[in-house]
């Protein structure tokens, strides 16, 4: 009952209407849905395994996708250089791109909200020293961050753990240095929301600071958080691949979309491009379609434009 | 400091010297770059009054006279500055420590597209409160006391499970009395609830709050910039200029012998419905900056009356000759130089004349 | 009046294309304004009073669009102009003063430029004479030392001044027609007098007709000839401003009358009209007044009734058809 209540009123409301009018925005989440889908699903449909060293064949290294004369069929688009499914790589790599995406996307928004309403709700010396590590931390770009930190957990750990904690790392990094986005989001909002009277009356009734924050000025500040949030998931991937491409994400062992590319890359001069780029489309399909619907979310939700 | 207030009634709230200054200055470093000195906004410069219980006293005036700083000061929004808010014979700030005392008071606020959170279903609205003081901790019995105040303030239980953005202005503005009264307060503080209604739908809210204080036995500091509104819900009536109570009389004696002029201009500024073709003065010039008020009254520049004294001396509130119930600040008054019968003087008004 | 009117709405209906179906926010309109005629209209809000005026100016907010009846200004037609023709008109034929003065004055410009620009694009006038003549308008609308004033920008002006200016840069391409919506609203009450005495002065100086949209009865009655009082989107009384105050024909009208609040007495019990006006997307069939009206009959709750003579006043109400009482 209240389920059927609640996709009624999904289907009826303004953001569902202006979603089925959009057809870059259809096609985007019909494009968004196969790349994840692929990637949730990948152990389930992938048609190989490519971590199973047993059934690698050196002998099927370097086919072509299928449809060039020397493909063959169980390959679809064609093995690299140790006889890996391109496919069924692509398709656990994406898995790893797209985790690394959302964690440092979780990370980033829980930290960014906190301090954003933090320094907004506050205001005077908290919301200045808040603010002002944010401005230094956006001068840091993502790159340099996740070197750091990458560099200094390596130096401090032993080889084992730190391989078993590489895919962490790389969401701390990428999380860390994307927060302060969430936190002007937020605390922007946060300086309208709590001059606003109904936070007012709650003073009024001597409800905590914590509470207020909380129970009345959060939930009216979440809207453009999650236009930011959807927005910066297509930048994470575009991070992560990068941090593997340069070498400092995650382990080989465990190959993002970066990671793939990188492999590729080896390959791209010596005529063996689909490596690199049947990997590089799957990055660019998951990205664009991300960011496109975070576009058409972002003016969605901006009365202004409706 | 001598008081108009009838003996008979103990007072709800007594405010003695009450200030409010604001820091205006731009920050720091532009501010020592452009080699300026700090700028104090007094929103509220020195007022005091204090409410029986059961009644009804009104602060009225132009936007930045300061009523609406009363109204946060008084509930405990703001700190003030200077001077003593006393709520039933207690210390503000220990009464509001007390979750018992604070109970007691409530505000009701301007805008009813602002003053209800939009997400919030309208049963947690209401029972904020009820919670927030543990009042009724058995669920149910919190539904029925929502239902009750729900209907008592002209909605039905079932509004209940609603959400804010389907009521109208006036509807909305119900359901923060319903919620302003949940704590079951003795004291409420009313910032403007009507100006930003419809006249008809005014009427309706004007007469909830009348009758609800007469069932009640409520006691409101009600903040308007309308006098007429302000004439049909006081006890008395206090009127603002420039962070000063210029006026403080039982409602009666304002509305039919004002005696400051600056009461007296804003009587003669609102509209006549009954088109009698008499021709209004309106007042000239406009009211100063509270950042840089002018020296003496701070009417003067704009006052027909002004000489050199209110040029130079700040004048206190004290009762007026001829009508001593009436506390009035003004030296002309004082002094017998105003004539309370006669209209206006028909000149020029102030230093900034107008072409009118 | 026997003069042919200067502005003419007839059958006037203004809609908005949602996805939810079509709203229609005016609905046949019709009025007209005699030159030098002060017509008020007011209405709560929702009523369609600013639309009326948006349309007329040819500002309506997309995606509202006329979707018929006329308005003829001088008996020309300008609700089908295009953009450009009818920009034209805006500041030659019609003046327009907004609540808020900062939407009409550019930041960026002093007022004198702004004056002048005004002036020389509708009248053949050199930069010399412009200045002179902006100059002697800012004196008429009474801004003190004109002559330096002239070259600051809008917001070294107060908010009262502010629309001291408005009203110049409205009237001074001298429009035969200005449509000022909630010109005072937004001002403080000593400040609206004095800007409602400068508006009625200066429409009776240079014989200008004006439309003066607002929800306060009071300066209504203080300045309009005529009013028209509107109700969901329809004009629901309309006639000359004292037989409307005293003697109101539509229950509506007595209603709106009779709930505000006088000054010079304390009523115990405030007239008050139950509910609220209905949004749009809910008008009820039939008069759109007859959930909350006092009289209703079956008639109301079917028919939609037009503008009817009552007398003094035309009232769209059927207690008023005159029809059915000879029957």
């Amino acid at each position: 009952m209240a389920a059927t209540n609640a996709i009624g009123r999904m289907l009826d409301s303004d953001l569902w209407w202006s979603f089925k009018r959009s057809p870059v925005t259809v096609l985007s989440a019909i494009v968004a849905l196969v790349c994840i889908g692929g990637a949730v699903l990948a152990p389930l449909i992938a048609p190989h395994d490519p971590f199973d060293l047993a059934s690698l064949q050196l002998m099927d290294a370097f086919k072509p996708p299928a449809w060039s004369a020397e493909g063959d069929l169980t390959y679809l688009l064609g093995t690299d250089d140790q006889g890996r499914d391109m496919l069924s790589a692509i398709m656990y790599g994406a898995r790893v791109s797209l985790l690394v995406g959302i964690f440092a996307t979780l990370f980033a928004t829980m930290l960014g909200v906190a301090v954003g309403l933090l320094a907004g709700y506050t205001g005077g010396l908290v919301d200045n020293v808040l603010m002002r590590v944010a401005d230094i931390q956006l001068t840091f770009p993502s790159i340099l961050v996740a070197l750091l930190v990458d560099g200094v957990v390596r130096a401090a750990l032993p080889r084992e753990v730190h391989d078993q904690i590489a895919l962490f790392v790389v969401i701390f990094a990428i999380g860390i240095s994307e927060w302060p986005k969430f936190a002007r989001t937020v605390r922007g909002s946060t300086l309208v929301e709590r001059n606003k009277e109904y936070v007012l009356a709650a003073r009024v009734i001597g409800i905590s600071r914590a509470r207020i924050m909380v129970t009345h000025v959060l939930p009216n500040v979440l809207g453009p958080v999650l236009v930011v949030a959807t927005l910066n998931l297509g930048l994470a991937i575009l991070a992560e691949a990068t941090l593997s491409f340069l070498g400092v994400g995650v382990p080989p062992t465990q190959p993002s979309l970066g990671t793939l590319i990188r492999i590729g890359n080896d390959f791209l001069m010596s005529g063996e491009w689909w490596i690199a780029i049947f990997p590089g489309l799957a990055l660019v399909a998951m990205v664009l379609s991300v960011n496109l619907l975070g576009d058409w979310l972002r003016d969605a939700l901006n009365p202004k434009l409706r | 400091m001598p008081d108009a207030t009838p003996r008979q009634a103990e007072p709800m709230l007594e405010v003695q010297d009450l200030a409010r200054y604001f820091d205006v200055s731009r920050p720091w470093l532009q501010r020592v770059l452009a080699g300026e000195k700090r700028r104090v906004l007094r929103a509220v410069d020195g007022v005091s009054f204090s409410i029986p219980k059961g009644t009804t006293l009104s602060l009225v005036g132009e936007s930045g006279c300061g009523k609406s700083t009363v109204a946060r000061l008084v509930v405990g929004l703001y700190r003030p500055t200077r001077g003593r808010v006393l709520f039933d014979g207690q210390d503000l700030e220990q009464a509001r420590a007390d979750a018992a005392q604070r109970r007691r008071m409530q505000m009701i606020f301007q805008d009813p597209y602002a003053s209800l959170n939009p997400r919030w279903r309208i049963r947690d609205i209401i029972a904020e409160p009820i919670r927030a003081f543990g009042l009724t901790p058995d669920k149910a019995a919190q539904t029925l006391k929502v239902q009750e105040l729900l209907t008592q303030v002209g909605l039905s239980p079932q509004d209940g499970e609603k959400y804010p953005h389907e009521f109208s202005g006036g509807q909305r503005q119900r359901i923060s009395i319903a919620r302003a009264l949940s704590s079951n307060p003795e004291f409420l503080v009313c910032d403007e609830p009507t100006s930003a209604l419809d006249v008809s739908v005014q009427a309706q809210i004007l007469n909830l709050m009348k009758d609800l204080q007469q069932r009640l036995g409520l006691t409101y500091l009600f903040i308007s910039h309308n006098l007429a509104v302000v004439r049909q819900i006081s006890d008395r009536v206090g009127v603002m200029y420039l962070g000063r109570l210029v006026e403080l009389a039982p409602a009666e004696t304002l509305f039919t012998t004002p005696r400051h002029p600056y009461t007296r201009a804003l009587m003669e500024a609102i509209p006549d419905l009954e088109m009698s073709g008499r021709q209004r003065i309106p007042v000239g010039g406009e009211v100063p900056s509270p950042i840089n008020p002018p020296p003496g009254c701070p009417f003067h520049p704009r006052c027909p009356l002004a000489n050199a004294r209110c040029r130079a001396e700040v004048p206190v509130l004290i009762p007026a000759r001829s009508t001593p119930e009436a506390l009035v600040a003004c030296h002309a008054v004082e002094e017998g130089r105003d004539q309370p019968e006669a209209p206006l003087p028909a000149q020029r008004i102030g230093t900034t004349a107008t072409a009118l | 009046m026997s003069d042919a009117p200067l502005l003419e709405v007839k059958d006037l209906r203004v809609e908005f294309p949602t996805r939810r179906g079509t709203l229609v926010a005016l609905d046949g309109v019709s009025f007209s304004i005699a030159p030098g005629e002060v017509l008020g209209v007011v209405g709560e809000s929702g009523a369609g009073k600013s639309m009326t005026g948006a349309a007329i100016i040819g500002l309506l907010e997309p995606p509202g669009r006329i979707a018929g009846g006329e308005i003829r200004l001088n008996g020309r037609r300008i609700d089908n102009l295009p953009y450009e023709q009818m920009r034209r008109v805006r500041g030659r034929e019609i003046g327009a003063i907004f609540q808020d003065p900062l939407t009409t004055l550019n930041p960026l410009y002093t007022v004198g430029h702004q004056l002048i620009e005004t002036m020389r694009t509708h009248l053949d006038l050199s930069a010399a004479e412009a200045r002179a003549r902006a100059i002697s308008w800012l004196e008429m609308v009474g801004i003190p030392a004109a002559a330096q004033r002239v070259d600051s920008y809008p917001h070294e002006f107060s908010g009262g001044m502010r629309q001291r200016v408005v009203i110049a840069l409205a009237l001074c391409a001298e429009p035969k027609l200005v449509v000022a919506d909630e010109p005072t609203t937004a001002l403080d009450v000593s400040i609206q007098a004095q800007v409602i005495a400068l508006l009625k002065r200066l429409a009776r100086e240079k014989g200008t007709s004006m439309m003066l949209v607002t929800h306060d009865m009071g300066v209504i009655a203080e300045t309009a000839d005529r009013v028209a009082v509107m109700y969901a989107g329809r004009i629901a009384e309309i006639g000359p401003v004292r037989e409307v105050v005293k003697h109101p024909k539509h229950p509506y009208t007595a209603g709106l009358m009779a709930s505000i609040p006088p000054l010079d007495r304390k009523v115990e019990h405030l007239a008050q009209i139950e509910g609220a006006m209905p949004r749009l997307s809910a008008i009820p069939k039939g008069c759109a007044f007859n959930p909350r009206c006092p009289k209703v009959f079956d008639r109301c709750r079917h028919e939609r009734p037009d503008l009817m003579d009552t007398g003094a006043t035309h009232a769209a109400c059927w207690l008023y058809d005159k029809v059915e009482n000879y029957a």
